[in-house]
């Protein structure tokens, strides 16, 4: 072979470089990662929370600040529109209430039970779609639609199917949410990346392999994103169903609602739809913080 | 000094047979003939350079070689070697770390886990990233994720290394390096690869043999065996020359274009 031959002239050889040579390029090699490594840095946790904090504070300063001059203006009597005098110390009264905390627990784990059967529903109808042409032309845009359909106009159909139960409450839930669901899922195994599928197929990933390190990974962030819209729509059917199916004495956040415009007690009302909108968010910024923590491991995040 | 350009004259069977292969996209009259009967044949552990302006199925070429796309007509043997292919883009898995990106490879293949452990570490450190295992695709720089990539095609232990430009959106001074890096490595390990680019002095650079193609259809033009030294250095007078050689062949190439 040539390569002996040069061997035994002695010059340089690519198969057996000397390792003075070999070492030049590994320092210049680890130089340039070095340099290129160094020019990033994040500035530490306390910033970063203080800095997503404090537009929070404000907006809900700004907020309670309208509300105490719309009150002040004298619009409307203050039973019924009562200011934030009023209603924070009921809210303080109504979170000190055994009664009331039974209630929350049912509607979250109507919450919880409702919205886990809409990720079983969601994500079955959205993986056995995205896999099947003939599926995807006929219910693509069905599933779309659904998702404009207003979630209180399936109550009457869901009454008339379940009566007065927490079975019809069930129904609106996974109604409204598991389209969004599913269409997370498609989305998210529609736009894995062409190049990665290539990559895939040259690694030698085929059928359930295919899918388990790639498909479904690649569509994890536009799942989570089909998650988090799927809850609200979840919670907006929670909270329509509480306040139309009337279930025995059970005191959910929607009864307590309901009862407490029945009684024109308008500062419980107001601080009982005070926890259904903190609920709401809190739950809305988990799903965005998963989303985000998700994307940042991936280097996806625009910041 | 001695020539030490492998001279793939010498060796027997071809690694790689492009016979007469011809792709086109779409039929009638419409039909785009990306590659028309495109022979070329790759002695084992040579490294192969095709050259062309843009339109002349460079990629495609890669595409059929790679078993991804079927020819139109012709044939590819590969002697049943296996074949790694890298693109342009790294294309690393951004959910799985270097070292999960290596590993992934190596468990396609059926490697018990302990083991694919150590040889993905072997492998990172093979292409000076043993520190950055841990380290996800887009804490990288594109430099380094490119050299993941190399260690990605590496454990699938192929023969056979087809890259189509992986070095085209680095910057001069990381693709210099990674020339070094990549000649090492195809020596260390007998590959053969077939390389391709746009940049003339690359395939100089890097190429035993530089093939170029013409465009629309891709056909081979001619080749030029590049009987210079290695190491080479891609800002070398002997480099320049031949690149320049090859330049004006491929700008009367593209002028046919232009008329």
């Amino acid at each position: 072979m040539d390569r002996d031959i040069a061997n035994i002239v002695g010059s340089v050889v690519p198969g057996s470089p000397p390792s003075a040579v070999t070492n030049v390029l590994d320092r210049q090699i680890a130089g340039l990662d070095a340099l290129e490594m160094a020019a990033r840095s994040r500035p530490g946790p306390l910033r970063r929370i203080w800095a997503s904090a404090w537009p929070v504070l404000a907006a809900i300063a700004i907020a309670i600040g309208v509300w105490e001059i719309v009150v002040l203006s004298g619009w409307k009597p203050t039973y019924v529109l009562p200011g934030p005098a009023q209603v924070f110390p009921q809210l303080g009264k109504d979170l000190s209430e055994p009664a009331f905390w039974s209630g929350l627990g049912l509607t979250m784990r109507r919450a919880v039970i409702g919205f886990a059967l809409a990720i079983v529903v969601g994500a079955a109808i959205g993986a056995v779609v995205s896999r099947v042409r003939f599926l995807r032309v006929a219910f693509g845009s069905l599933i779309t639609g659904l998702q404009t359909m207003p979630s209180i106009a399936w109550f009457p159909l869901a009454i008339l199917l379940f009566q007065l139960s927490e079975s019809a409450i069930m129904f609106v839930i996974v109604l409204g949410a598991a389209p969004s669901i599913a269409n997370g899922l498609i989305a998210g195994v529609d736009y894995t990346p062409p190049i990665l599928l290539r990559a895939g197929k040259i690694l030698g990933l085929r059928g359930f392999a295919l899918y388990r390190h790639l498909i479904l990974p690649a569509s994890l962030p536009a799942f989570v994103t089909g998650l988090k819209q799927g809850w609200a729509f979840a919670w907006r059917s929670l909270m329509a169903g509480e306040l139309l199916v009337i279930i025995g004495h059970h005191s959910s956040l929607g009864v307590r609602l309901e009862y407490a415009r029945e009684n024109i007690d308008a500062p419980d009302m107001i601080a009982i739809m005070i926890v259904i909108l903190v609920i709401g968010i809190v739950i809305d910024r988990l799903f965005s913080a998963a989303d985000r923590a998700l994307r940042a491991r991936r280097g996806l995040d625009p910041s | 000094m001695a020539v030490t350009t492998r001279d793939p004259q010498r060796t027997t069977a071809p690694s790689v047979r492009i016979d007469g292969v011809s792709k086109a996209y779409g039929t009638g009259d419409g039909a785009l003939l990306a590659l028309d009967k495109v022979s070329l044949s790759v002695a084992p552990k040579e490294f192969v350079c095709i050259l062309g302006a843009s339109g002349c199925g460079k990629s495609t070429l890669l595409s059929v070689v790679a078993g991804l796309d079927r020819p139109t007509l012709g044939t590819v043997d590969v002697g049943g070697a296996r074949v790694g292919l890298m693109f342009q883009e790294p294309a690393l898995f951004p959910w799985l770390t270097a070292a999960g990106n290596v590993e992934l490879a190596l468990r396609t293949r059926g490697v018990p886990k302990a083991e694919r452990r150590r040889r993905a570490a072997e492998l990172l450190e093979a292409v000076h990233l043993g520190d950055f295992g841990r380290k996800r695709p887009h804490e990288l720089s594109g430099g380094m994720r490119q050299r993941v990539a190399i260690a990605r095609a590496l454990a699938q232990d192929s023969d056979v290394l087809l890259m189509d430009e992986p070095f085209g959106a680095l910057d001069a001074m990381t693709r210099d390096l990674l020339h070094d890096e990549l000649e090492r490595i195809c020596s260390e390990r007998a590959l053969t690869v077939l390389f391709v680019t746009h940049n003339v002095r690359e395939a100089v650079r890097l190429g035993d043999r530089v093939v170029l193609l013409s465009s629309r259809p891709g056909r081979v033009v001619e080749e030029f065996p590049v009987l210079l030294d290695r190491p080479r250095r891609i800002d070398s007078g002997d480099v320049a020359t031949l690149a320049g050689q090859i330049t004006d062949r491929l700008r009367e190439e593209v002028g046919r274009h232009g008329s």
